[in-house]
């Protein structure tokens, strides 16, 4: 009946736009509410600081630094991408995948552990950290299949287990004198992904590879398996009603399973692109799981769970994350982005109430002027 | 062996009251996840009131003070889930998530801003609680006995009556079985959700409180409390949604968290030789073992995690 009543309202009830709407109102709430703690803590920096936030590396007055410094943040977000994949398809399937960050962490342990003790090439340490990551969150399918453990309390708790073994895991591989890692680029060059060239566009910034294209092809990838496939169209089916799939014929348990698994290896791929740009070494003396599975959780809910909505909205959490680290620190800590991101999840719960608020005003909306029109016709 | 019982206790203080908090929340039918997060700011709130309570007051007076501000502010930011969960239908375990990213975050930088604020060096994010700790510990002995022991103990004592002998209680629990139900014969169903998880965020945050004051004299909030929240979750699912049980699990659970604090005192598990690291897994390895075996036949109120709406039948 709506599709008669006039073009304008088309584009408001649109989901699509819906979503993006809302997906910018959170943003614009959560950077407010950044603003005014930034108020709280220190009123004489606060506008400096949240300008800091957002222009990130935009900092640097040179064309060349900046360049490079979007590099480096194009690369964390390629790595937040999976990740909040990794929690995108695992909630399709009507999944809470918060272990994304365990499973990440558990990507780190074999990527490293294979390219430092065996000194295999890039490729094998990738495929070892998706495999192994895959396993972990398979573990968790398994648990939620078979046993009906919550799957959120199970991925919890093997966060913490996967944490503390790659730290004893990684312990093997570290630096005489430092709690580090040691640097790929020293002790094995061949487990850094190839650059392809693309380190020269980004002003010669090394740790760009080969890594950032895939992320986003395994975007494309995620949407296409989803919704063009008919294994995609089990799995949510699965996930919408596991009675109803399993009396249609799919095998709900298996469904269950393999979800969690690809899952886990999207996070794993993850950390492989990201550990083995050797961007950074794993200090195994870490005491938390790192926040990079959990913002996937922002990204994902933030992306509207559209596989490429994710692609900008990881870029988006990851540009504020590393921006937190440009603000003044003599005022403020850089976590007032982790702050800032986590309160914009906080709004994405908020985000069903608003469609529905929305297409109620625009029903009512559409009988007002509908009834004004009958009495124009009358008169 | 006597520090073995006494980090047992109050690990198993801090399980409890956690897990009771999540048990009044699961009873009127919400789904609270970032218990952990509640942990947080309530420690954060009773840490802040110890480091800045005015030096010469009474031991019971300290007590009093430090352990509402963590039970306030924790039922102040519980209302946060209350809000989004009851008044607009949000999905809990998103919530419950982002409370548990937004509290730990937040109490960081409340902490790192009043330590910057002292001295522009100090970056750090430690609260120290000076001499207000030593008025909930009393010295029996060697034996280091904590008024949170007791305090656990009666608040269970009350959960178990509260629950299963009044008429709170009871229509609690119908709200987390069948809201609709309860609706029609006549009770508010998001008065009651609200009074669930209002009561959730009180226990987490004296939870939390009674964690960072176990055996330490400070606190480095970067650390948050380290997935205590989601253990007592596992515990209050072992004891299935029951006070009693919930006790004898927080104690099996809490045996388990003390023996990485302890386990160098004993020369039976030192000459097993195994890396510390082990001992800090399994509380978490103990906790998904349990949850396979008890997951199966969950007794968990049945219309958990579903936003109740009255106009649906």
């Amino acid at each position: 009946m709506h599709k008669n009543s006039g073009k304008k309202e088309n584009i408001l009830r649109n989901s699509a736009f819906q979503t993006i709407i809302a997906s910018l109102l959170c943003i614009v709430l959560g950077l407010f509410v950044g603003y005014i703690v930034l108020l709280i803590i220190n009123p004489a920096g606060a506008g400096e600081a949240i300008v800091a936030i957002m222009k990130n590396f935009l900092y640097y007055p040179s064309a060349a630094a900046a360049t490079k410094y979007l590099g480096t943040t194009l690369v964390k977000a390629s790595a937040l991408l999976m990740c909040s994949l990794s929690v995108l398809f695992a909630y399709k399937v009507g999944l809470f995948n918060i272990g994304a960050a365990g499973q990440y962490v558990v990507g780190v342990g074999a990527c490293l552990y294979f390219a430092l003790r065996f000194n295999m090439p890039w490729y094998v340490c990738l495929i070892a950290a998706i495999v192994t990551a895959a396993l972990v969150g398979g573990i968790s399918g398994a648990l939620k299949a078979y046993f009906n453990v919550n799957e959120v309390i199970s991925c919890i708790m093997l966060n913490w287990i996967g944490l503390y073994s790659v730290n004893m895991l990684l312990s093997q591989v570290k630096e005489q004198s430092t709690p580090y890692t040691k640097a790929l680029a020293s002790a094995n060059k061949s487990a850094l992904l190839p650059n392809l060239g693309l380190d020269q566009v980004f002003s010669k910034n090394e740790f760009v590879t080969l890594g950032l294209p895939l992320a986003v092809v395994m975007a494309l990838a995620v949407w296409i398996l989803l919704e063009k496939t008919k294994f995609g169209y089990e799995l949510k089916a699965t996930g919408m009603n596991k009675q109803a799939a399993k009396y249609c014929g799919m095998r709900e348990k298996r469904n269950i399973i393999l979800t969690m698994m690809i899952a886990g290896g999207l996070a794993g791929f993850g950390a492989g692109i990201f550990y083995l740009t050797g961007i950074e070494q794993w200090m195994v003396q870490q005491t938390a799981v790192p926040a990079m599975g959990f913002n996937g959780i922002a990204a994902a809910f933030l992306g509207g769970l559209n596989p490429i909505g994710t692609v900008f909205s990881s870029y988006f959490i990851q540009h504020i994350t590393s921006g937190g680290t440009y603000v003044d620190k003599t005022m403020y800590c850089t976590q007032i982005s982790d702050l800032i991101s986590a309160f914009i999840i906080y709004l994405c719960g908020f985000v069903l109430f608003f469609r529905l608020w929305l297409n109620r005003f625009l029903d009512k909306r559409d009988e007002k002027s509908g009834r004004n029109g009958q009495k124009g016709g009358k008169a | 062996m006597l520090l073995l019982i006494q980090y047992t206790l109050i690990f198993a203080s801090v399980l409890v009251l956690v897990a009771l908090g999540g048990c009044f929340s699961e009873h009127s039918g919400v789904v609270n996840i970032g218990l952990e997060g509640i942990m947080v700011i309530g420690a954060l709130g009773g840490a802040l009131m110890m480091k800045y309570v005015p030096a010469g007051l009474a031991a019971p007076v300290v007590i009093l003070l430090v352990i509402l501000s963590s039970v306030l502010i924790g039922m102040l930011f519980s209302l946060l889930l209350g809000v989004a969960a009851i008044r607009f239908k949000a999905d809990q375990t998103l919530v419950g998530t982002a409370l548990n990213l937004l509290e730990p975050a937040a109490a960081v930088v409340l902490v790192r801003a009043i330590n910057t604020a002292e001295s522009v060096d100090n970056v750090s994010s430690t609260v120290a609680y000076g001499t207000a700790k030593k008025a909930f510990i009393v010295n029996i002995g060697r034996f280091e006995f904590n008024w949170f022991m007791v305090i656990a103990l009666l608040l269970l004592a009350v959960s178990y009556i509260v629950l299963y002998k009044t008429r709170f209680g009871l229509r609690l629990c119908a709200c987390g079985e069948h809201p609709q139900a309860a609706d029609s014969v006549g009770i508010n169903v998001y008065k009651m959700r609200y009074a669930g998880v209002l009561i959730s965020g009180a226990l987490g945050g004296l939870g939390g409180l009674v964690y960072i004051t176990a055996g330490v004299s400070e606190w480095k909030f970067e650390n948050g409390v380290a997935g205590f929240g989601f253990l007592a979750l596992a515990v209050m699912i072992f004891g299935q949604w029951r006070p009693v049980n919930i006790g004898l699990a927080a104690l099996l659970f809490g045996l388990f968290r003390a023996l990485s604090n302890v386990y160098t005192g004993f020369d039976a598990l030192v000459a097993l030789k195994l890396p510390s690291t082990i001992y800090n897994m399994l509380p978490y390895i103990i906790s998904l073992i349990v949850l396979v075996f008890v997951s199966g036949k969950s007794r968990a109120p049945k219309a958990e995690g579903i936003p109740y709406d009255k106009g649906q039948r």
